[in-house]
This record gives C-alpha cells, structure tokens and sequence, in this order.
C-alpha cells in the first residue's frame, strides 16, 4: 500500500496551478484533502504520472455567502463550510459525512469532482441545481466555465473537469423564503457512505400549499438520482416518495439488496419530504 | 496491607506509555532495514506457468527476488501442520512460497526485497507472472460436492471428518433418544465469515550478525517462532532470538506460525546479509493471512414437557479455507463446547471439514465457541417458543447443578484432555442476568425485543508456561514470562500477582512478556490462558522467592523465617518493630560479591561482616542472586462461564436494529482486576457484535474477496456499539494456585446468539443465519408477508 511513483508540484498561486495542469494534461491529477485520492494511491488503483497540490494557492479556501447562495473554495474544508452554517442543507449534509478527521482534512470541491453517486454533497449540488466554476490556462491567461450540477455530474466517479482544468469553487444556491431543506440517510456504520439517501427541498406557497418539491438520492443511480414530485406532492408525501421510488436505479451489491434500497429510498423521501415541509411551514 | 493489590482494579500500567505514542510496535523497529513486499496471487485458484521478473531488474533501490525455486530445501518445504489430529486425514499447509499451484487470491508467489517498501512495490508490479486459471472452490456446499478439488490429493476436498458421541446415562444413543423423545426439532443454522482483524497487521524484522539471528515479529509466540525459524534455518536455538515488541492486536490470527514471511525475512536476512523488515498491510492481511468462523450446522433434538433435551444430533459444515496450518482446532472447539451449561442427555456431533479457495480458517477469539453457542442457544429458544414456556425457564431446566461439579461431559477437549468442567454456578448467574436486564419485566413488552445467551469456556489449557522472578539490589522486582501481550494488561496484571505475593509496591515491578532472551520456554498467548497459566507460574516462582528472601532475611536478622512478614518491600519480624532488612539489602546478601560496585554493595564482600566458615559463600544447593523461576503446567483447563441478555429496538419502516441494553453476568474465578476483566469484556461484545450485525467476507463465485478493506468490512465502531452493562460472579477454580479462570474471549462468544434471541422475539422471525443486516431483514419480513 505504497503508491507509484509520481512527481510532485506544489504551485504557489492559481496561474501556476493553472499552467501545471496545462502542462501534464490527463496524466495530473490535482491533490486537495486527499481523503479519496491518496488511498487510490495507495491501493495503486490510479497512477497519475504527475500529482499538482493546490493546498498552497492560498486564493481558494474561500467560503462566500450572499443573498444568491454561498460559493465555496476549492480548498474549503468540509469543517470549515459546517462550521459556518452559511447554507443550513449544506451544514446539515456536510454532518453526514464520514468522521471529524476526514472533514478537518477532505474538501467540499473536491468531494463535488470526486463524483461519488453515494456521497452527500453532489446530491446537495444537484437538488438545489448550483454549479462549479471550472478553471485552465489558455492563451497565456486564466479562462473559466460554470458548470451547472446536471452537466457537471457526469456518471460514477466521473465529473465535468477535463484535463488541465481545476474545479476552483462550487456554488450552492440559497433555499429562498418558505422553502425548507432536509436529508435523511441510512448508513450501515456512523461516517459510513449511506446504503441510500434522500436529500429534500420543498417550498411553500404563501397559503402554506406546495409550490416546489425536490429531491436527489444518493447511492441509488449513476450520479444522484433528481426527482421533481412537485406534481406528486398533491396526493401526499407518501404519492411523492412512490414516485420517488419509480425514478431510481438501484443495484444489489454485498450491503444491500436493490429491493431494500427501493423500499428504503421510499422511506427516506417520505421522511425528507416531510421535514423539509415541516421546516417551511416554521420558517414561513 | 498496602500492597495488597490482587483483586484491586489498578489502572493500567502499560496505557500512557500505549495512548501518548510511546509504544514500540514491529514497523517502529528497524528504520533502516530492507524492506520485503510479496507479488501475491490474483487468482483463486490457478496453476503458475511462468514467472518472469525481467521488467523489475531495473527498479531503482531493488536488492532481490526470490521464487519458490530459489529457496533452500529446508525453506522450501510446506509450512508445519501446527496441531496434528487422527480425524485430520488429510491436513495441507502451503509452501512459504506458492510451488506451481496457487490455491487463494493472495498466496503469496514472489518476494521482493528493496531499499524501501515502496521500491519493494514498484518492482512487484513490474513482475510478469503467468498463470493458468483453474475452477476455483468457494463456498462449503460446492466443497463438499467435490466436482473440483483444491488439492489433488484431497477426494472430495474432505481433510476431516469426526465424530464424538456420548451416550445418555441409560446407555442410549443421541439418535435413538431423539427418537423416543416426547417433541423434536430440526433446523439448519448458519455463520458467516468472519476475521480477527487486529488493527496492527503481521510483520517480521530480522538481523543477522554473521553468527546469531535476532527476529522481532509481531506474534502471539515469540517462543514457538524461535523454533519454527531456528528448524527452518538449521540453526542452533541458543542462536536464534525471538522477541514480540508491543503488538496492536492479536485476537487469535497471530498464534498462527510460523507464517510464510516469519522464514522468509529471516532467511532473506542470513542470505544478504542485511536487515529486512516487511509490515503487512490491510490487503494483504484480508487476503493473506487467516478468518473464521463461516460454518453451517444442521441440528437436530429431542426433548421432553419440560423442553429437557433428551437427545442432540449435530452435523456441521467447517470451512478449512485453502490449507490446515493450525489443524482442526476450531471445530473441535465447535463441538465440544457447544454443550455450554447443559448437561444434554445423549450427544452426537459429527463434522466434516473441507478444503475451498479461500484464505485459510485458524481460530479467532473464541475460536468456533461462537457457533456452539449460537447452535445450542437458539435451539434452547426454539424449544421454549414450541413449547410456549419462558425461554430461561427452559435453559434452568437443563442447567448442570452447582453441586455437580466437577462435571464429566465425557468428551475430549482441543487441549486433547477430559471436558470436565471443574466448578460454576449456573442458576445463580441466571438468576444475576435476568435482574441486571429486567428480564421478567421486559418480556413480551411490544416494539422491541429481548434475548439471552449463555456459554461455557474452556480457559487456560496447557501444556505450561513459566515465569522468572529476579529482585536486585535496588529492591526492584523484575518478573518475566514467555508468553507474549497483545494489548491485554499483561504488565498490569502480572506485576499485581508479584506485588501481592512479595509484599512489594506495584511500582517497583516490572514485567517482560515474549521475549526469548528473558524467557525461552513458552507456549503463548491464546485460549484465555496468559492469566490462568503464567499468572500461576508467577505466582508460584514468587513463592520461592519469598521463600528464599525470608531465609536470608532470617539469618540477617536473627529470627525465625516463619515469623517474618514483607511490607513495602521491607522484610521485618511480625509484631516486632524496629527489626527490618529492605529486599534489595537482602538481595545484596543474597549474592555473595568480590567486588563492591556501590556503597549497598559492600555488604556482600569478603570482609564485611561475621562470615560461617563451615559452609562454602554459596551453600550447597543454594544459588546466588535473589531470584526464582517456576512452571505451571494446568492438569487440564479450566471452565468459565457467562450469560449476556440484550435489548434491540428493530425499526419497522428501515429495519433497522438497534441495540438499546447490552448486560453480562460474567464468572472467570477469582477476578486479579475487576476493571481489566470489565475491558476484555467490553471488547469481546464489540466484536461479537461486529460478528452478529456488520462483518462477513464475502467471496464471489471466482474467489475474490470483494470487500478486502475497513471500507467494505463493517468493523463496528465505537458509534455502533452499546454500553456494556457488566456484573461477576466469583467462583474460584480448584485446579490453579490462583483459583482464576480465562477472560480474554469471554465477551465474543454468545453475542450472535443473543441479538438472533432479541430480534426474533422483536420480529416473530426465526433468525437462523448471522450476521444480520437490515437488507437481510427486510428479507426476512418480506417472505413473512408473503406466507
């Protein structure tokens, strides 16, 4: 458990992360918290020839909030966004991940690119619909793209980012008046990736009736599985989570059967659905 | 007396120096030693056409690689089968290095020694092995079909096959008693796989001077190892020194020796050389080194009104893995201790054990005690729910009596000795368990679920172990033993048995465990002996110590050995102030001296004092120095027992389980430290519960362990696991100086029974298989609406 060798680039500032990932193209591979990288390393299932550390480019721990939303650095710890409760779903998500350690040391950006269809974060990306800002050198300056979560998210272990380019930040947008949020998981262990997760945004009108209802579950699909039940919602929580349940994609694998994530995936969403209603109709 | 600590729950000694990172485990040891890393096989089963290294030759910092072929004869050969059996007919060990055929993903076929492990890694992944695959073996029921064998001298895969039988007191077979019975029962029971898993992995260091050879290994028998490598290398023992360091972790899978790299590294060592070490990592632990407990049981009673058994026909299932390095240790702990506190009418227990291509099966704590207990509880669960009687009242009936003891069950034990049980109280434990849970209030309460299980385990086998005890001049006393520690209390322990018994403060002792230049004969650490076994060999070597402390002290101070009495250290004349000679003064007369080193030391010369010039400095028979070494060797083990009840809340939506209470009434004899017998507790549920709700090594169809890493092997951790609720009970053993018994596996053993008690009494489900997930209960639910 000894990774390969690789050579070793800790760039200063941005530009030069920016020109070191130009320059080693797809065999870079960028280190932020390294809570998923340096085990694949380990474990030698991944060989990049050339390993760029932006821990640093001091330009990119940032956490901005706003009206809009909060954006959040590349090199934001996941202690760090939790710690500053600037978006109450991402806080309450950014709980469910793994342990205290791995959060003192794994990044929200990075667990965004890492792609993983279990983890918490790309379902928070996606049922609130934000972006990432994607950042090369071209031209001899910087150039950058906003992703939104839909292109972003591409399959399994797999995101937008092309080589050269740096997920720089991600942007999550604000809840808005009368709208409250809630994720509800079941992982086999504490800090565990959950067997199956529901993440709910559900908003009110002003005569306390659904006007918006969503949710992104994890670890039932390629990429979270986003289910618009605003239209189900009008038959009660439990008609949302059975069309929740219709959209998903579950497998068996050796901690659970594709039918117990189904039937658990309908429990959480009608748990999640219900809070996040509960939370709107207080905050309204 | 101030130093009176036995019993006393002293804090242990060895944690700040463990907790504050001061410990000195195998990879701390040897900086700058060579590092050795294996090319393991990715195949189940196949057969090595080729292997060709010419891609690694330009690895910067390789020193060497070496293939079966490139081992000398002695090396060369099969690994010791450790505990040779009659029923084992056929018993298989692998080569330390795969010979031709590979027979489980993670054999291991190349070794590779390099400046640095991860130079060792580089050049293992640049070494081209062919292999031609061949049909792997996975799973008992296909091991039994025999369609494709593991070893081809091996029909039917069958290494073992055993049958104990013990007929009823009126001469009647199980079978037949079965028969006759009022009411009878049969069901299949099942256990999954599961491993010890210590957090610290095997490792080896070795050093050769040219003319002796120092190993560190990270063992349960430093003492066993040394003559494992000492056979192996052709060298004399008195060459070959084996210490265990501080060791992360045992739970059974380091008892195993000498593994493939405990020859290997020291070899590699002589032939270079140089220094090697090679620490192993947690893939190659899951995939190379030993698990347990996977084992399928078809059970069958008769009982009577009162739910007595009458008669018991077990058949199992053992899984031996690819080799038997260890025997067959396992399921003959299975059948014969799966009797627990019962005295069963007539028994009949038959086993067949076989070969697949998996990693090989050796004992993890509690070492097929387990499954007994799951087979024999759950059947007193399912006797009490056809019966519609309380599920203790059934067990009380069939209870041995207190004055029954010893206890003949009339079979023969792993230690190849009478099962007698030489003392306990049964009912009353039942009596303690059912008011610790609140057993008579909580049963048929709806939305959760209760369960009991108990368990009988026999402790401190033989053959012996010893123990040196040396007081020196500065009245420090210095104990050593040859067994080895794993994170036990052993320093904390020990040092109370030689405190209490010399009248010295704690503080002044020191303990040594595992190490052969301190000790040589040993047998090790395993069977929850290290207390019963080199406690009492402590003990005893204390004695003469005493013995021999007090005849010096008598003549120094002019009194009767018999009316003297140590205190603090300090040996005086019972009743009598004034009168007193401190032990390290005494061990300065002890040992008559030439030469004075310090100001103490001049008592002991030639011309210090009035000297009996009829009688040589040394008297006949006498030896110098102030020391005393002694063995104990246990006429057979002694007899533990334990009762657990849990409370679980099963969530009707997710399927949850949840534990709410966990308690244990728990009898290891007389108790040394109350509070380290609460923490082997503690730990032994833990992993139970691991064993009962989380862990499982699931292999595909090919013989691939699909979850080789703490990712996808559920450890329970800290968060998973409920208080421990903890009573004892004290029922000395007659059969050691001590009267204490074996605690160190006590808390494993009935928990899968008991959570299966506790979720079918929550569920209405028969829980016939462990572990249990919620997915798997769900199931469970699913096929009940159905019915």
């Amino acid at each position: 458990m000894k990774p390969p060798p690789f050579e070793y680039h800790a760039p200063r500032d941005l530009d030069d992360a920016l020109r070191t990932l130009a320059r080693v193209g797809t065999d870079g591979k960028v280190l932020a918290g390294g809570q998923s990288l340096i085990p694949m390393l380990n474990m030698r299932l991944m060989a990049p020839a050339h390993l760029v550390d932006i821990n640093r480019v001091a330009s990119l721990d940032g956490v901005e909030a706003g009206a809009a939303g909060v954006r959040v650095g590349a090199l934001a710890r996941h202690s760090q966004v939790e710690r500053g409760r600037s978006h109450p779903l991402l806080t309450r998500a950014l709980r469910l991940v793994a342990h205290p350690v791995i959060r003192n040391r794994g990044t929200v950006v990075g667990s965004l690119a890492h792609a993983d269809p279990a983890a918490e974060l790309p379902a928070v990306l996606a049922v609130l619909d934000g972006s990432v800002r994607l950042a090369r050198w071209e031209s001899g300056r910087i150039a950058t793209r906003e992703v939104g979560a839909r292109e972003f998210l591409v399959g399994p272990m797999e995101s937008a980012v092309r080589p050269g380019e740096l997920a720089v930040s991600a942007f999550f947008p604000a809840l808005g008046p009368r709208t409250g949020a809630a994720f509800e998981e079941l992982a086999r262990r504490h800090g565990d990736y959950a067997l199956a997760g529901v993440c709910a945004v559900v908003r009110l009108d002003e005569d306390g009736q659904v006007a918006a209802a969503r949710v992104a579950c994890t670890g039932v699909g390629p990429v979270p599985v986003v289910v618009d039940v605003t239209e189900a919602s009008r038959d009660g929580w439990d008609a949302a989570a059975r069309r929740v349940q219709e959209e998903i994609e579950p497998e068996d694998d050796i901690h659970a059967s594709a039918a117990y994530r189904r039937h658990l995936v309908g429990v959480l969403a009608g748990r999640a659905l219900g809070g996040a209603a509960r939370e709107a109709a207080g905050g309204a | 007396m101030t130093t009176k600590l036995f019993g006393e729950p002293v804090r242990r000694r060895e944690d700040p120096r463990l907790l504050t990172g001061q410990g000195r485990y195998l990879d701390d040891l040897g900086r700058d030693a060579l590092a050795a890393a294996f090319v393991r096989s990715p195949h189940a089963h196949a057969r090595i056409r080729d292997i060709d290294v010419t891609r690694a030759l330009d690895v910067p910092g390789l020193v060497a690689i070496y293939t079966w072929e490139d081992l000398p004869e002695r090396v060369a050969r099969p690994l010791p089968l450790l505990i040779p059996h009659p029923a084992l007919t056929h018993g298989r060990t692998a080569y330390p290095l795969a010979r031709e055929i590979v027979r489980h993903v993670g054999e291991a076929v190349v070794m590779v020694v390099a400046a640095d492990r991860y130079a060792a890694e580089d050049a293992c992944g640049l070494i081209d092995v062919d292999y031609e695959p061949l049909k792997a073996v996975v799973g008992l029921e296909e091991a039994v079909q025999g369609a494709q064998l593991v070893h081809e001298d091996v029909p039917g895969n069958l290494g073992t096959h055993f049958v104990q039988e013990v007929a009823g007191l009126d001469g009647r077979g199980a079978r037949e008693a079965i028969e006759a019975a009022p009411h009878t029962l049969a069901f299949r029971l099942d256990i999954e796989r599961s491993a010890s898993t210590p957090l610290e992995g095997r490792g080896v260091y070795a050093r050769w001077d040219g003319r002796d050879l120092r190993v560190y290994s990270s063992t349960q028998t430093s003492s066993s190892v040394r003559m494992a490598v000492a056979a192996a290398l052709q060298l004399p023992l008195t060459q070959v020194e084996v210490i265990a360091p501080d060791v992360g972790g045992g739970f059974g899978v380091k008892i195993v020796h000498p593994w493939p790299e405990e020859v290997l590294v020291p070899w590699a060592a002589m032939t270079l050389g140089r220094e090697v070490k090679w620490a192993e990592d947690r893939r190659e632990h899951f995939i190379s080194s030993a698990h347990e407990r996977g084992q399928v049981h078809y059970v069958r009673v008769g009982f009577d009104d009162d739910g007595r058994v009458l008669g018991l026909d077990v058949t199992f299932l053992h899984d031996h893995g690819a080799y038997t390095h260890y025997g067959i240790i396992v399921p003959i702990i299975t059948s014969t201790q799966l009797l627990g506190p019962y005295k069963i009418g007539a028994y009949r227990v038959e086993f067949s054990a076989v070969y697949t291509n998996t990693v090989q099966v050796t004992p993890y704590r509690g070492a097929g005690r387990p499954q007994g207990a799951f087979c024999m509880e759950r059947t007193m669960d399912k006797i009490a729910r056809y019966l519609g009687k309380d599920r203790t009242v059934v067990r009380e009936v069939n209870f041995i009596g207190p004055d029954e003891f010893p206890y003949d069950q009339r079979m023969i034990f792993q230690d190849g000795r009478p099962l007698i049980y030489d003392s306990g109280n049964y009912p009353e434990m039942l009596r303690m368990i059912k008011e610790l849970i609140g057993w008579d209030e909580h049963v048929g309460r709806p939305g959760t679920g209760i369960g009991i299980g108990c368990y009988v385990e026999g402790t401190g086998v033989g053959p012996y172990e010893g123990g040196h005890v040396q007081i020196t001049s500065d009245g420090r006393v210095h104990v050593s033993t040859g067994l080895t520690s794993q994170g036990q209390g052993h320093e904390t322990v020990f040092a109370q048995i030689a405190a209490t018994e010399l009248g010295v403060p704690i503080e002044r002792v020191s303990v040594v465990t595992g190490d052969t230049r301190r000790f040589g004969y040993a047998v090790g650490t395993f069977a929850s002996r290290a207390a019963v076994v080199s406690g009492s060999a402590i003990a005893l070597a204390c004695r003469k110590v005493r013995e021999k402390a007090l005849r010096i002290a008598g003549d120094a101070l002019e009194a009767d050995p018999a009316d003297l009495e140590i205190e603090d250290g300090v040996v005086r004349v019972a009743g009598a102030p004034g009168a007193t000679i401190p032990l390290g003064t005494v061990a300065v007369l002890a040992n008559p001296l030439r030469y004075a080193f310090d100001e103490e030391a001049t008592r002991a010369t030639p011309f210090a004092g009035a000297a009996d010039f009829d009688r040589p400095p040394v008297a006949e028979g006498d030896e110098p120095g102030l020391e005393g070494r002694d063995f104990y060797s246990p006429i057979r083990s002694t007899f533990a027992a334990g009762m657990h009840a849990a409370i679980v809340e099963t969530d009707p939506d997710t399927a949850e389980i949840r534990v709410v209470r966990y308690a244990v009434v728990h009898d290891c004899g007389k108790l040394i430290n109350p509070m380290l017998v609460e923490g082997q507790i503690h730990g032994g549920v833990a992993q139970g519960i691991g064993g009962a709700l989380y862990e499982r090594m699931v292999y595909d169809a090919h013989g691939q362990l699909v979850n080789a890493s703490f990712m996808d092997f559920l450890m329970p951790y800290a968060t998973e696991i409920p208080h421990v609720e903890t009573a004892h009970l004290e029922t000395p053993s007659p059969l050691n100086p001590l009267g204490v018994k074996g605690a160190g596996e006590a808390g494993v053993i009935p928990v899968a029974a008991v959570i299966a008690s506790a979720v079918e009494d929550a569920e209405g489900i028969e829980i016939d298989r462990m572990p249990l997930s919620p997915s798997e209960l769900f199931d469970l639910r699913t096929a009940r609406d159905m019915k």
